[in-house]
């Protein structure tokens, strides 16, 4: 899921050889061989998850709309019907999550990086990377339990005021909504985003911070001219790192979602959208043979939109290419 | 719109270090001071507190004064970033910014000073920093492209250009040509020149033949071991400084006996 930039892609694949393998000996020979092996190892692993899923989603792939209607809990006229608005919750609820997690991160990013005093710095980048490592059930139990009830009060006055707004409207307690889903991936993809980011603020050269110093910029004006241009690819990659785990994140959703199955842009309401992954979760212990295809022809949907995500992430990136302090 | 600038028993220190001892010296408008001297002398750092540049260095801090046409640099109420608007200053390596085109580059100074100014404004002051950097005649053509395509002579003349965009009352040049191949080195050469009849110039070179080509004064700064803070020996006319100093280390220096 990682979005490196495309230098050491390169390197990595090693398709063409800097140093010819005859001139390097044994060990230049050797290390040539494995570096090219974990390339390929990488392609094979991917071309068997993509045949494994096709395979197994095959038969609900081209099943009749009357075969897979006798699945217990299969209420859409066809397998896209079904399909859909899942796709549409789980791009949702990670779309939310990042439009809150990406600020919140790069502002955490920019404190540590270039704000605080060194000591509270490194104190914090720690607790930061502890953050990274909470179980992901153990932040649906915290959502569930912890953060539902705080919420709702803030839903509740949130659906009363701006109401009006259809995104706002039908807010009913507990707030077993799409909104409570997100702000709890965006607090899972927190460390993830933050400490990418910051790694790439520290990067940014003396050089350029210091040319805008010197024409007299601010603080911040400072780190607009020159960390965040600096770091924008940096910043894309780690967010696409953070969506990557929101679209595949399972135990926080399912614990804290009220499901539904319809494209719904009720942020408040309970029972309106659901993500495939944890719709997978929740079907998959009893599920049995069509079903079992279903729900797996569900994960290839995932796996082309995380596909998808990836592509355009790099496509961002390479846009401006030349710009991008590189060179 | 060049001032001068009267140092006087200034200490550098970098925490507890001093580095620089008690620098007294007049820096005059519409000419070229250079500051010579063995590596580790404190010239760069004395060029640096003449914009506070150095306070980016956690622990860095001066005693004395620097005074620019009567306004204390040091004075409590002064803001380093309303003193680097009128020092500007240009390093040892080329350094424009890579994330914007060679036109945005010029401008980016100038954006911070006056956040709005109009269209013809911009391209006419892209124009005229450019010329006053000897470089419009190379890049007019593609002032959209990113200034790191240039070469690196281009790149140190670009770099000068946005300097003086925002109109500075004096250049500090932190060894400008010591990135450079000759020939770029004498583009810089005759810019500085030029710029002189505009701006107060100091330059830290460690050419020597350089500093008496472009100079019109000359500072040598020399250093009495390594952990002693540098000092400035002597200061005079370049002429005078090269030809019959009156400091046996400045010529043993300037004739390269050390250094």
């Amino acid at each position: 899921m990682a979005v490196t930039s495309p230098p050491s892609t390169r390197a990595g694949l090693g398709s063409e050889p800097q140093v010819p393998a005859t001139k390097g000996g044994l060990a230049g020979r050797v290390f040539a061989g494995l570096s090219t092996g974990a390339g390929i190892l990488i392609l094979v692993v991917l071309a068997a998850v993509a045949v494994f899923l096709v395979i197994e989603a095959w038969p609900a792939l081209t099943a009749s709309p009357e075969e897979l209607q006798e699945i217990s809990w299969f209420k859409a006229d066809s397998l896209l019907a079904y399909v859909g608005p899942l796709v549409f919750g789980t791009l949702l609820a990670s779309i939310l999550a990042l439009a809150i997690a990406v600020p919140v991160s790069v502002g955490i990013a920019l404190f540590i990086s270039h704000y605080a005093p060194r000591r509270l710095a490194q104190g914090l980048g720690y607790l930061i990377d502890l953050l990274a490592a909470i179980p992901s059930v153990v932040y649906g139990l915290w959502g569930a339990l912890w953060l539902l009830p705080i919420l709702n009060p803030f839903f509740t006055w949130l659906s009363g005021t701006l109401g009006f707004i259809p995104l706002f409207a039908g807010y009913q307690a507990p707030a077993k909504n799409i909104m409570s889903a997100s702000i709890v991936l965006a607090v899972m993809i927190l460390p993830i985003i933050t400490a990418v980011s910051r790694e790439v603020f520290l990067q940014t050269p003396v050089l350029h911070e210091e040319a805008s110093l010197a024409l007299g910029a601010t603080r911040w004006e400072m780190v607009r001219m020159a960390v965040l241009p600096f770091g924008r690819s940096g910043v894309i990659s780690a967010s696409m790192l953070g969506l990557g785990r929101a679209l595949g994140e399972t135990m926080a959703v399912l614990m804290v979602i009220s499901p539904g199955f319809l494209y719904s842009l009720f942020l408040l309401k309970p029972g309106q959208q659901q993500t495939i992954a944890a719709n997978i979760a929740s079907k998959f212990p009893e599920a049995s043979g069509l079903a079992v295809s279903t729900l797996i022809a569900t994960g290839l949907a995932l796996f082309v939109i995380t596909f998808v995500v990836n592509m355009i992430a790099r496509w961002i990136i390479a846009r401006r290419k030349e710009f991008s302090g590189a060179n | 719109m060049s001032k001068r600038i009267d140092v006087s028993d200034l200490n550098v220190y970098y925490g507890d270090f001093l580095a620089v001892e008690g620098v007294t010296m007049a820096i005059e408008p519409r000419s070229v001071t250079a500051l010579i001297g063995p590596s580790g002398c404190g010239k760069s750092t004395f060029l640096r507190t003449l914009n506070r540049m150095h306070e980016v260095i956690p622990g860095a801090h001066v005693e004395g004064k620097a005074v620019m046409d009567g306004q204390d640099l040091y004075a409590p109420d002064v803001d380093p970033v309303a003193v680097r608007r009128q020092v500007g200053m240009v390093f040892q390596r080329p350094n424009p910014f890579p994330t914007m085109s060679i036109k945005e580059n010029v401008l980016a100074g100038v954006k911070l000073n006056n956040k709005r100014i109009s269209k013809s404004d911009a391209n006419d002051l892209v124009e005229s920093s450019l010329q006053g950097a000897n470089l419009w005649n190379e890049v007019k053509d593609r002032l959209d492209r990113p200034g790191s395509g240039l070469s690196g002579g281009q790149q140190q003349r670009l770099c000068i250009a946005r300097a003086i965009a925002v109109r500075p009352q004096v250049l500090l040049m932190d060894e400008p040509c010591s990135a450079l191949d000759p020939i770029s080195t004498l583009a810089i050469e005759d810019l500085m020149s030029e710029l002189k009849d505009d701006y107060t110039i100091v330059i830290v070179t460690h050419n020597m033949q350089q500093a008496a080509r472009v100079s019109d004064r000359t500072a040598f700064f020399n250093i009495a071991g390594t952990g002693k803070p540098g000092k400035l020996v002597e200061m005079g006319d370049t002429a005078t400084m090269f030809s019959s100093p009156t400091v046996q280390a400045t010529e043993d220096y300037i004739s390269g006996r050390f250094g």
